[in-house]
């Protein structure tokens, strides 16, 4: 018998619908997968099973018994937890006052000491040890997800809602993520995993619901599924091609030379240690290398927001290592930076605004220093039709786009500079599959137009479908240049775990 | 020297009672400039309360119940409403001068300083006879007594409660106490209800307590070193503490100085307390403690 039952939620905000009759029933025990497109409804339906909002209609019933949720607290009461993609946890507190924080069995003078013992005794039942007295804030990102796991646990959580709960980590993480949820559903325990990585659903479900625009469009054993790119329709409606299809590039003259840069950051840490490589003229090179080796410091020397402490970075035959932010833009690189809301966008702003934001100060977008908003709404109107921008029209306020989106007019505003060199960094991260091929296929065309390409990305399967050659970091260093014919993710996973 | 070390001690007193109160609701998120304000009205409605009572802890109850009305009203447009939080702080400032000066001038007008009951001091037998701290800790107005109990006090529910523990993580990360069933705008509501009621009673103390009367505008800043001295305190109770002396010190400086007849003008003195706040906040540059989610209002969901 079903332990959760979810019967025709709908939900609306305004009049936009989230969920229409959404029907979902959960076995005890099993591992169930949530699938979806980003912005398919699978957060908001969560989020009603969770309490923090009401359905505009329909029932939700927990062992048969009709659930009333009006806020978390009776979730959590009835056994509901729930671990966000974005961590509940205050970074400044202790895990075990994370772990107790708003508990109704709380003392008024809190007992931290005994809560901690039956908190680190229940987490080493669990194989998950973890210290108590640690600050969030001291945590790996890992560490902080198991603080979060460990928090519903200790609520008494029966069933437990997992939102993306991989995308913050890096595979090592997950695959120890996914001995957990084994763990936990031997003992019992009822997972809800939203993902949109079918690896995962195939590695840890047994069954799924896929979600396509609010409503629930099929709910089977992942074990009739019978390949990704079956998944992979069901969500996105229409057939998406998986593969890409690169021609083999034929290298113009050389884009971009880096030439022996260093960078040490403010407090004396060396960040980049030589690092020698070049681009030509329709060519990929992917960096890839674990996060933080490198790559970020890397990209802000190319696109001048930090200046190499040594060596050259020569912009065809111009060095412009010294040279600041707008001069380098002028002269034809691009750049989808790594965070697309903080360098990528400005949240408040709308669409129109943020479409003109590399370019305002040009003809023919400006004339005398005023505004030329007849032009400019023509033109961005046809870069959000271009770029499948999903959106009311170009006034929305940007920061209302789901991620998939920003990205797509991030994109198409870089694109549409006709870059001589696109700097792309994690173009695709938190992207759903739809929006990931999208962007892919716009790289791809942006180097058969002739643009010299950087993509730096931790997702080894982007960076070796893509690139003609594959840069290896690590800890500020390149550990080797690999053509793409050569590159196995065994290779390359070696060098960049390699000892420098 | 006893004698400027009691003078110190009655500075901090109204200092340690408001800015130990606002701790609770900075630490919490919000930021209540409209402690001065607050301070104020505490400071007429305690002398009215005295004056048609007779008796200075009525006038006590009542400073702190106009506070609370106060705190209300800025606590609807910060907390429910989501106002501008800096603004509602100044608009409570302009609100109660204009209010204290006409209230002062319906009730209190006459040619004379009316001059109330104040508080009378308690000495505590034994402890007021050791020499020097004897008569300045010991023999002091109830206020004063319950300001440094209220140093202990704060300090144990801000490391030790339940309560505490809300207050510290709501400031920090709302969305977070949210998901865990804690109802960001009710303890908002009551840390900034709380702030009030210890503001009104500073405010009491300072006019029934030090002169036994109303001069309008009487609070001349001190309800902004109350802030400061969260601030430079780094939002904890013992910090606050440390700060709030260090304020003290200065004010009891400047009446020292002021009385010696020193050749620089009197009106450097009178300076004295406001520079000594100011240079300690621009040193202080520590903010490790603050609250990340400062003056931010609470959106569900």
């Amino acid at each position: 018998m079903a332990i959760l039952e979810m019967k025709h939620v709908s939900k609306y905000f305004g009049k936009v619908a989230a969920n229409v009759d959404v029907n979902l029933s959960v076995e005890q025990g099993e591992v169930h997968a949530l699938l979806g497109e980003n912005g398919a409804g699978k957060s908001t339906l969560m989020n009603i099973l969770y309490g923090l909002y009401e359905q505009s209609s329909g029932h939700i019933y927990l062992n048969g018994e009709r659930l009333k949720l009006r806020n978390p607290k009776d979730a959590i009461n009835k056994g509901i937890g729930m671990v966000h993609q974005h961590f509940m946890l205050v970074p400044t507190l202790t895990v075990i006052e994370n772990v107790v924080l708003g508990m109704d069995s709380n003392h008024a003078i809190l007992d931290l000491k005994k809560s901690a013992e039956e908190f680190a005794e229940m987490a080493k039942n669990y194989d998950m040890p973890i210290d108590p007295w640690a600050k969030v804030s001291s945590l790996s990102v890992g560490q902080q997800q198991r603080a979060e796991i460990l928090k519903a646990l200790y609520r008494k959580a029966s069933i437990l809602i997992l939102d993306e709960p991989t995308a913050v980590l890096t595979p090592q993480e997950a695959t120890a993520l996914f001995d957990v949820i084994r763990r936990l559903t031997a003992e019992k325990l009822t997972i809800i995993l939203i993902s949109h990585k079918m690896n995962e659903i195939m590695a840890v479900c047994n069954r799924c619901t896929v979600l396509r625009q609010g409503r629930v469009v099929a709910t089977m054993p992942v074990s009739e599924i019978q390949d990704a790119s079956q998944l992979a329709e069901l969500m996105v409606g229409q057939q998406v091609k998986l593969t890409m299809d690169k021609k083999p590039s034929t290298p113009g003259p050389c884009v971009l030379k880096v030439q022996n840069i260093s960078y040490k950051d403010k407090h004396k840490v060396s960040r980049l240690n030589k690092v020698s490589f070049q681009i030509h003229a329709g060519e990929i090179v992917g960096i890839c290398g674990v996060d933080g080796n490198g790559q970020s410091e890397l990209v802000r020397c190319i696109t001048g927001l930090i200046h190499p402490s040594e060596g050259q970075i020569l912009l065809g035959a111009e060095d412009i290592s010294k040279e600041h932010t707008s001069e380098i833009l002028k002269k034809g690189v691009s750049h989808i930076p790594e965070d697309r809301h903080k360098m990528g966008m400005i949240m408040d702003m709308s669409i129109n605004e943020n479409l003109i934001l590399m370019s305002f100060h040009q003809k023919p977008f400006s004339k005398n220093k005023l505004l030329n908003w007849k032009w400019i709404r023509s033109h961005n109107e046809d870069i959000v039709e271009t770029y499948n921008v999903k959106t009311p029209d170009i006034y929305e306020r940007a920061g209302n786009l789901s991620g998939g989106n920003q990205q797509k007019f991030v994109v198409g505003r870089e694109l549409d500079r006709k870059p001589a060199l696109l700097v792309a960094m994690h173009p695709a991260r938190g992207l759903d599959i739809g929006a990931t091929k999208f962007i892919q296929q716009r790289l791809l065309e942006e180097s058969e137009r002739g643009a010299a390409v950087l993509l730096v990305s931790t997702e080894l399967d982007e960076i070796m479908e893509l690139s003609d050659r594959i840069v290896v970091m690590n800890s500020g260093n390149v550990v080797g240049i690999v053509n793409q014919a050569e590159a196995t993710r065994e290779r390359l996973g070696l060098m960049m775990a390699s000892e420098v | 020297m006893e004698e400027f070390l009691v003078s110190v001690f009655k500075m901090a007193v109204p200092l340690l009672l408001c800015s130990l109160g606002t701790l609770f609701s900075e630490k919490a998120g919000t930021v209540n400039i409209g402690l001065e304000g607050s301070m104020l009205t505490g400071a007429l409605f305690g002398v009215l309360g005295s004056y048609w009572t007779g008796s200075p802890y009525i006038g006590a109850l009542i400073a702190m119940t106009s506070c609370v009305v106060l705190s209300l009203v800025f606590a609807f447009f910060t907390v429910t409403i989501r106002a501008n939080q800096i603004v509602m702080g100044v608009a409570i400032n302009t609100i109660a001068t204009g209010l204290t000066i006409s209230l002062n001038r319906i009730f209190l007008t006459s040619a004379s300083v009316v001059k109330v009951n104040g508080f009378k001091s308690i000495p505590i037998p034994f402890l007021n006879k050791i020499p020097v701290i004897g008569e300045v800790l010991f023999d002091q107005t109830v206020p004063a007594y319950f300001a440094y109990i209220l140093v202990f006090l704060t300090w144990f529910v801000y490391s030790k409660t339940d309560l505490g523990l809300r207050i510290r993580a709501v400031g920090e990360y709302p969305a977070a106490c949210d998901t865990v069933g804690i109802n960001v705008a009710r303890l908002r509501y009551s840390t900034l209800l709380y702030g009030g009621i210890m503001a009104g009673l500073a405010g009491a103390y300072i006019s029934t307590g030090q002169l036994s009367a109303f001069s309008e505008g009487m609070i001349s800043g001190r309800g902004f070193t109350a802030y400061a001295a969260v601030i430079f305190g780094n939002f904890t109770p013992l910090g606050v503490f440390r700060s709030c002396m260090i304020f003290a010190v200065g004010m009891g400086l400047q009446y020292r100085l002021q009385a010696m007849d020193t050749p620089v003008s009197y009106y450097f003195w009178m300076m004295l307390p406001y520079i000594i706040t100011i240079v300690a906040l621009c040193m202080y540059r520590k903010r490790s403690n603050a609250p990340k989610y400062s003056g931010i209002p609470y959106v569900k969901g």
